[in-house]
């Protein structure tokens, strides 16, 4: 019998249609594979093996009695910010370590209501505040991936660390994640998994562990893109518990899969060619625009003239949103609280410092100050009229162009403790991947090849709002013309 | 506009972080760092523009005033520090 790990979610679905393995079958593969792996990938933070065992079971009964679900007896992975009911729920936080959700969140409410089976938790950067996992209090998880020739551990890229780290190494079929700059893709390109957020507002917020409100989206990394098309579509929909929550309907993305790109226009942005970006990532963005017009489509040249303004602008309106998210951890009503103090505001100040972790510290501090009196107008509201600027220039070229082909990251996955030293490095990860969040615009990261050191490396397709389909066609031909079938060499 | 230890003094206690004296040093150095890159945003025309707090043009929904949820004391509680007889138990504030 074939390893059902190695499955795609979709070929995995099929199988069970077809009653050729039972859920429990390869619920328990998975298990096993988790029980193998992960103290040293460290992906998962709680695994929850007889809860999957028990849904795979009425998963099963529901196979055999012909009500299948989407989503029927698919083992999934679950980041750790989507609340989970009777299960810990911690965004990588001391602040809420042992805390359990009495509650459900709707993303993951409506992967339960179409059949998946929850394998546990994943671990994550620290309310995911972080671009390399290292910032969460379970310590980072580690990529599958290994440069060739270097025992050195790599980073999987963030927040979504654990989710990306699982899916690489198939300790799940698919895994939830979320985005607020770039959370889902970067760590998508760095272990060669697929990773698409939304447009903001197809996914519910509702239970969903808050960053910055305005930014954050759900989505899910998956090994192919089909599979993105299919877990995606469970996880999104209209939710009167989420004010921003679009009420529109989530389309079958599967059905534009197999369409191709011919007629399609392509734009390429020229202001994301930036300073120090290796040559090998220059040579694959010019390889996808070479895939893109073999298979049919116009390749127009364009210009998002405030790209270079996106991350300074996101490093004003996100910690600022997160300054104001990150109040209610005040140790009375849930969550960490000291033990000893003064006063009460003693209280929530040793609290604070002792629950939450340094990169977080260092946000919300930030947060705080340009907020502050005096600052406001010229911090916060100049940050939020740039945003305005940078979602403008993309209405701008909607007219000329269909999707928008980038990099996904400025490099591949770099090691342990690179970046720990100077935050703003850390941040220049999600130079490519930011704008998506402050204009709201669903984008993709599809593997696209490897760097000389067999690392892999992603391509980026922006889309309209509400255009996930595009998002997807385009996405589909890139991933059948780079036909990466690159595994990392198994040695965890 | 450059911050010092008094500066981050002072956030720190708006942020209610307890920050200890040999921190404010270095942190007033990173959070230099990094406002200095993001002065760059003083380049940017952003005359007569609208701030975008928003990616959803959509008026906020308004629902019936009435009682939707409730009568979940158990649940309210499960996560308090220390609850007593479905209250939440906190330290003694007035001083």
């Amino acid at each position: 019998m074939t390893d059902l790990t190695t499955l795609t979610l979709k070929g995995a679905l099929d199988g069970l249609r077809a009653k050729a393995f039972s859920s429990e079958e390869i619920t328990r593969a998975f298990l096993a594979n988790i029980e193998a792996g992960n103290s040293t990938l460290n992906a998962y933070v709680e695994v929850t093996a007889d809860k999957a065992l028990g849904m795979a079971r009425a998963s099963d009964a529901r196979i055999a009695s012909g009500k299948a679900g989407a989503l029927e007896g698919a083992p999934l992975g679950i980041k750790d910010l989507f609340c989970t009911d009777g299960v810990q729920t911690t965004a990588g936080s001391n602040m809420l370590r042992g805390f359990v959700p009495p509650y459900e969140s709707t993303v993951t409410a409506n992967l339960w209501r179409d059949g998946a089976v929850m394998l546990g938790k994943l671990n994550m950067d620290e309310f995911a505040m972080g671009s390399s996992n290292e910032t969460s209090a379970f310590g980072p998880v580690t990529n599958p991936w290994k440069s060739k020739g270097s025992n050195a551990d790599l980073t999987p890229g963030g927040s979504s660390g654990g989710s990306a780290s699982a899916v690489a190494a198939d300790l799940c079929l698919g895994a939830t994640a979320s985005d607020t700059g770039g959370s889902i893709r970067q760590p998508a390109a760095f272990t060669g998994t697929v990773g698409i957020k939304p447009t903001y507002g197809r996914a519910s917020r509702f239970g969903m562990v808050a960053f910055a409100s305005s930014l954050d989206q759900a989505g899910p990394i998956t090994k192919t893109v089909e599979d993105a098309a299919i877990l995606l579509r469970s996880m999104c929909s209209f939710d009167p518990k989420d004010s921003t929550s679009l009420d529109i309907e989530t389309p079958d993305w599967t059905q534009s899969l197999g369409k191709g790109v011919k007629g399609l226009r392509i734009g390429v942005p020229r202001e994301y060619v930036v300073d120090g970006m290796p040559a090998e990532i220059q040579a694959l963005w010019d390889q996808g625009v070479e895939w893109l017009k073999a298979a049919g489509a116009e390749i127009v040249e364009i210009s998002l003239p405030h790209t270079k303004y996106a991350l300074p602008a996101y490093y004003i309106i996100a910690p600022a949103e997160a300054s104001s998210n990150l109040a209610r951890y005040d140790g009375m009503r849930f969550g960490h609280r000291a033990e000893k103090a003064a006063s009460l505001t003693d209280l929530y100040e040793t609290t604070r410092a002792e629950g939450f972790g340094k990169e977080v510290q260092r946000r919300l501090t930030i947060g705080a100050y340009v907020l502050s009196a005096g600052f406001y107008d010229a911090y916060y509201v100049r940050a939020l009229k740039v945003r305005r600027r940078i979602a403008e220039d993309f209405d701008k070229v909607w007219g000329q162009v269909d999707a928008i082909l980038t990099p996904s990251t400025p490099s591949a996955a770099f090691a342990l403790g690179d970046k720990q030293i100077d935050p703003l490095q850390m941040y220049l990860n999600d130079i490519f991947t930011v704008t998506a969040n402050l204009a709201g615009l669903p984008g993709i990261s599809v593997p696209a090849g490897v760097d000389a050191n067999g690392l892999p490396l992603g391509l980026q397709v922006i889309g309209r709002a509400l255009d996930e389909a595009t998002v997807f066609q385009v996405a589909e031909v890139l991933e059948d013309s780079a036909a990466f079938t690159a595994k990392p060499e198994k040695w965890w | 506009m450059a911050i010092d230890a008094a500066t981050v003094r002072r956030v720190a206690h708006l942020a209610r972080i307890k920050t200890p004296e040999e921190r404010l040093e270095p942190l007033a150095a990173e959070l230099n760092g990094i406002l200095a890159w993001i002065e760059q945003l003083n380049e940017v025309d952003v005359e007569g523009v609208e701030p975008m707090t928003s990616n959803v043009a959509q008026a906020l929904r308004l629902r019936e005033d009435a009682v939707t949820d409730g009568g979940k004391i158990e649940a309210v509680l499960s996560n308090a520090p220390k609850s007593a007889d479905g209250f939440f138990v906190v330290p003694k504030v007035v001083e």
